[in-house]
């Protein structure tokens, strides 16, 4: 790596014990990051095991980040930067690193012990196995130890100070201002005066190690163009603080109190620990015994007026199945949100994955179509939060939106939106309890364009009703079981479906020219590694956020080009559903390693099609 | 008051349609009387089920209604309260509906004492789906999924309950419309949850499996109607009475006149008496077996929320975050 260049972009990775505070040295370089007006995107990588052995490979937790001036929009193909904390986070990361990346390691940890632990059978400093490779070894554990030594620390309690003493040796590198971290530090901190001290202490000795010390001379410092963001207020954010806040605007802009209700799992929770932030919002959080009861709470919940949301990942999706027919032949709203990791049963937990897509469409006993909707980005999951909301309470009906791993931990600057130039959502306004109808049947009058039932709530005096999971006369409401009734019935809850493309917006192309060889067509997370691709190929890309039902102009725009490729980190499950509804025949690019797409697999593959050089 | 409802005014248009001499008609006749006595209003009331032959029970009755999926009805009505803790919520329940596929729900539903009306109807049956043996069939019961026999032991409903932590759990039998009514006047008027095991005459399928205390020619001798603060007592002519026998910790049946002082005096706070009345074979105890009202879980849900969920601000007052910054 060059010394001193201004560089487009970098990806720095730090990697190590889960208890070397990885995520927390790697989030505050973020935040950083984003004070210092660079673009940046994130990927959290940790493992399954809360605290798995120490100085084993599968142990290992990183902490991945691109920066820089171009839009950014992945984590990063390959790191330029490492920061191994551990033989093991050396063996682990050393395969994604391209040739002549810094790597900076912790010498102190390189300890015969440990290294077995990671599966060396030698120091792999010692043999030709880092040539390839600017190496720089620190004695990180013993220098950090020794910048917190007057604080009287045991050793262990010492130790923890490390991931912010390599910060601090990062900051440096990247000409940063401390003030901030230690803000944040003394911050978080507060009722631990003596490792507030530690830390902040731990943080300048890095920085005062790269200024002075002589083993730094062959530290690069590095400097990446600054971003040429549109100009506002921005903030980072994850997908998982994004949703959060999205379903709480959404309860503002329907005037509704939310209630969430669900169950731990992963990577779903995080939304969870947000929600229950933002209660002065009108939002409520239940953690309910198991799955089904989560759904069956939020059912509950928009039964008596309130928006009624639940979050899970696919193995308790499957759970809430059966609940979700209820709430579509009750004619209820609902959002559902599917934080997608790796399958089948428990699979990958912690490992990102978009392969619920045919249990999200087509995944129900019965004739039972849900729209579903899914989130670009990790800033994108705020407004599908609310698109979710609206559709919702527009058409009274279920709504599946679709997120996965890697958004829930992934960070990226977001310019602020301003809460009061979204629209308002609008519910079917409450029948007059009067008149020749009886209320049986003013509960079930739909509304022409959205074909949803007014939401009246018990308590509403003169509209006392039935409902349940029977299947319903159309008009009256009443159980019914006559054949023509369910066939009218069966065709009109599809009918329900298909009209919310009347009101989506229609399909865009994201990036290239409208018509031609090839468009890439995407939905979900791979949003960013795609856009990437196309950007440096010159090829159209299209990318869903509605997958059911498909925005209306899409067969018309596809039809524009030769070819339709469609990247998935499934085995081609977008590419069934674009066959099924609109009769093309794309070339699918799956991808199923419970890890995002790198750019440059997308871009050979997108070389591969159009058979060699773009015009 | 002229404005009073009548029973007949929380009956629905709908047509009932249980077997004739189904129990289930007695219930609805005793809830839709209990309601009107109660003072209930239908637009306030709402009546959730699952699924089985007892979760018809809210298309017959006039208030909201929300037939919902098999063992659910708990989770549905733990969000409806949430929402809206001012309603007057009942789940009505079966011995398959409630402690085999909702097992779960109705655990949780109880511990939490979320302030919903419990009516399990137990015929010992899966009457619906014709007459396979359920979690409180005895062992041996034939069946057409058990033709040599069950042999699984059944559960207690009252033990059930009780172990996951319920503050009120009551009995009585589909046609006692005194005893049925009593009971469910005091469900009600309970804070949280309060359960109610309605032992329900099956006719098709379990016909008089309750018969040796339910039948009226034998019920002084056979059924021990509990009354708070009143000595346990039956009999024809109240002559028999309930001590507890110290040497075997079990309840014990005695000549009343002849030790009035070693008759037990019902306790409905007293959870370990509830313990030992529930076992009793004969008599069968029947009323109020246990109340400790405590805090309902929707009373302490909007007493820890800090703006009982209204909206005190807005979304932009969070959306910046820890930290933002301004690009020019």
């Amino acid at each position: 790596m060059s010394k001193n260049n201004i560089l487009e972009s970098i990806v720095v990775r730090f990697a190590g014990d889960s208890g070397d505070g990885i995520q927390l040295m790697g989030s505050q370089f973020a935040v950083s990051t984003a004070l210092a007006g660079r673009d940046f995107a994130t990927f959290p990588d940790y493992p399954a095991e809360i605290r798995a052995p120490t100085g084993t490979t599968f142990g290992v937790s990183a902490y991945q980040i691109n920066l820089g001036g171009d839009p950014i929009t992945t984590a990063g193909d390959a790191p330029d930067v490492l920061v191994a904390f551990n033989p093991a986070a050396l063996k682990v990361s050393l395969p994604m690193l391209k040739p002549g990346s810094l790597i900076i390691v912790n010498s102190d940890s390189f300890t015969a012990r440990n290294l077995t632990k990671a599966g060396y059978t030698e120091d792999p400093r010692e043999g030709n196995a880092l040539d390839d490779f600017q190496v720089v070894s620190a004695d990180i554990s013993h220098l950090n130890l020794e910048a917190v030594k007057v604080f009287g620390l045991s050793k262990s309690e010492g130790g923890r100070c490390k991931n912010f003493w390599a910060l601090g040796l990062l900051l440096w590198m990247f000409d940063r201002e401390l003030a901030p971290v230690e803000a944040w530090i003394i911050r978080r901190m507060a009722s631990h005066p003596t490792m507030r001290d530690a830390n902040v202490t731990a943080l300048r000795a890095g920085h005062a190690y790269g200024e002075t010390a002589e083993l730094a001379a062959s530290l690069p410092q590095l400097s990446v163009e600054k971003a040429d963001l549109t100009s506002g207020e921005y903030r980072g954010i994850t997908g998982a603080e994004a949703l959060a806040l999205g379903i709480a605007a959404a309860g503002e802009l329907a005037d509704r109190s939310v209630m969430f209700c669900s169950y731990p799992i992963t990577p779903s929770s995080p939304l969870l620990h947000r929600l229950t932030r933002l209660q002065e919002l009108g939002v409520g959080t239940y953690q309910a015994e198991d799955e089904i009861a989560a759904i069956c709470a939020a059912i509950g919940a928009s039964y008596g007026g309130m928006i009624g949301v639940t979050s899970s990942s696919g193995p308790g999706i499957a759970l809430k199945t059966e609940a979700m027919g209820l709430a579509v032949i009750a004619e209820l709203p609902l959002v559902i949100i599917n934080w997608q990791r790796g399958g089948p049963s428990t699979g990958l937990p912690t490992k990102t994955e978009q392969s619920d897509l045919y249990q999200a469409v087509y995944g129900r006993n019965g004739d039972t179509p849900i729209p579903v909707l899914a989130a670009a980005s990790s800033e994108d999951c705020f407004a599908m939060a609310i698109e979710a909301v609206r559709i919702a309470l527009r058409h009274m009906t279920p709504v599946i939106l679709l997120a996965d791993g890697y958004l829930s931990n992934a960070a990226e600057p977001w310019k602020i939106p301003n809460i009061d130039s979204i629209p308002k959502i609008e519910s079917i306004a409450v029948p007059e309890a009067a008149g020749d109808l009886t209320p049986q049947r003013l509960a079930y009058q739909r509304d022409e364009g959205s074909l949803g039932r007014p939401w009246i709530t018990p308590g509403t005096p003169g509209l006392v009703h039935r409902t349940g999971g029977l299947e319903k006369d159309f008009e009256t409401g009443h159980i019914s079981y006559d054949p023509e009734n369910h066939q009218r019935m069966t065709d009109f809850r599809q009918a329900k479906v298909d009209a919310v493309a009347e009101f989506i917006p229609e399909q865009v192309i994201e990036h290239g020219d409208d018509s031609g060889d090839l468009v890439v067509v995407g939905w979900g997370s791979t949003y960013g590694p795609i856009y990437q691709a196309a950007r440096m190929t010159g090829t159209s890309f299209v990318h869903l956020r509605h997958i059911s039902p498909l925005p209306k102009n899409l067969a018309e725009l596809l039809d524009r080009f030769d070819k339709i490729l469609v990247p998935e980190m499934n085995n081609g499950q977008l590419t069934t559903l674009l066959r099924d509804r609109l009769g093309v025949s794309p070339i699918a690019f799956n991808k199923v390693a419970g890890q995002p797409f790198q750019i440059a697999e997308l871009v050979e593959r997108i070389e591969l099609v159009t058979g060699g050089d773009q015009p | 008051m002229s404005d009073k409802l009548t029973a007949k005014d929380f009956a629905s248009s709908q047509e009932v349609r249980w077997c004739p001499g189904c129990g289930d008609y007695a219930i609805l006749k005793s809830v839709t009387k209990a309601l009107a006595d109660v003072g209930a209003k239908p637009e306030s009331t709402v009546f959730l089920s699952g699924i089985g032959c007892a979760a018809r029970f809210p298309y017959y009755i006039n208030s909201y209604g929300f037939h919902t999926i098999h063992g659910r009805a708990p989770a549905v009505a733990t969000g409806l309260k949430l929402a809206n803790p001012e309603l007057d919520v009942w789940v009505v329940t079966g011995d398959g509906d409630g402690l085999s596929i909702g097992g779960n729900h109705l655990l949780h539903t109880l511990r939490r004492n979320v302030g919903v009306k419990i009516l399990l109807f137990n015929n010992e049956i899966y009457g619906l789906t014709k007459g396979q043996y359920s979690p409180t069939s005895r062992v041996g019961t034939t069946s057409p999924s058990s033709p040599s026999g069950s042999v699984d032991t059944p559960v207690s409903p009252g033990q059930f309950v009780l172990g996951a932590g319920a503050k009120f759990f009551a009995r009585a039998i589909d046609t006692d419309k005194v005893g049925l009514g009593e009971v469910l006047q005091q469900a009600h008027a309970f804070g949280g949850a309060s359960f109610t095991e309605i032992f329900q005459n099956c006719i098709v399928y379990n016909e008089d499996v309750f018969a040796p205390f339910t039948e009226r020619k034998n019920a002084a001798q056979t059924q021990l109607h509990l009354r708070h603060g009143e000595p346990m007592l039956f009999g024809t002519n109240k002559d028999h009475g309930i001590r507890f026998n110290s040497d075997s910790y079990t309840l014990e049946v005695i000549d009343a006149p002849a030790s009035p002082d070693d008759v037990l005096v019902h306790d409905e706070g007293n959870a370990v008496l509830a313990r030992l009345l529930i076992d009793m074979h004969m008599p069968v105890a029947l009323g109020v077996i246990y109340k400790q009202p405590a805090q309902s879980f929707e009373d302490a849900f909007y007493a820890h929320h800090p703006t009982r969920m209204q909206r005190t601000k807005s979304v932009a007052d969070f959306i910046k975050g820890p930290s933002s910054w301004v690009v020019d």
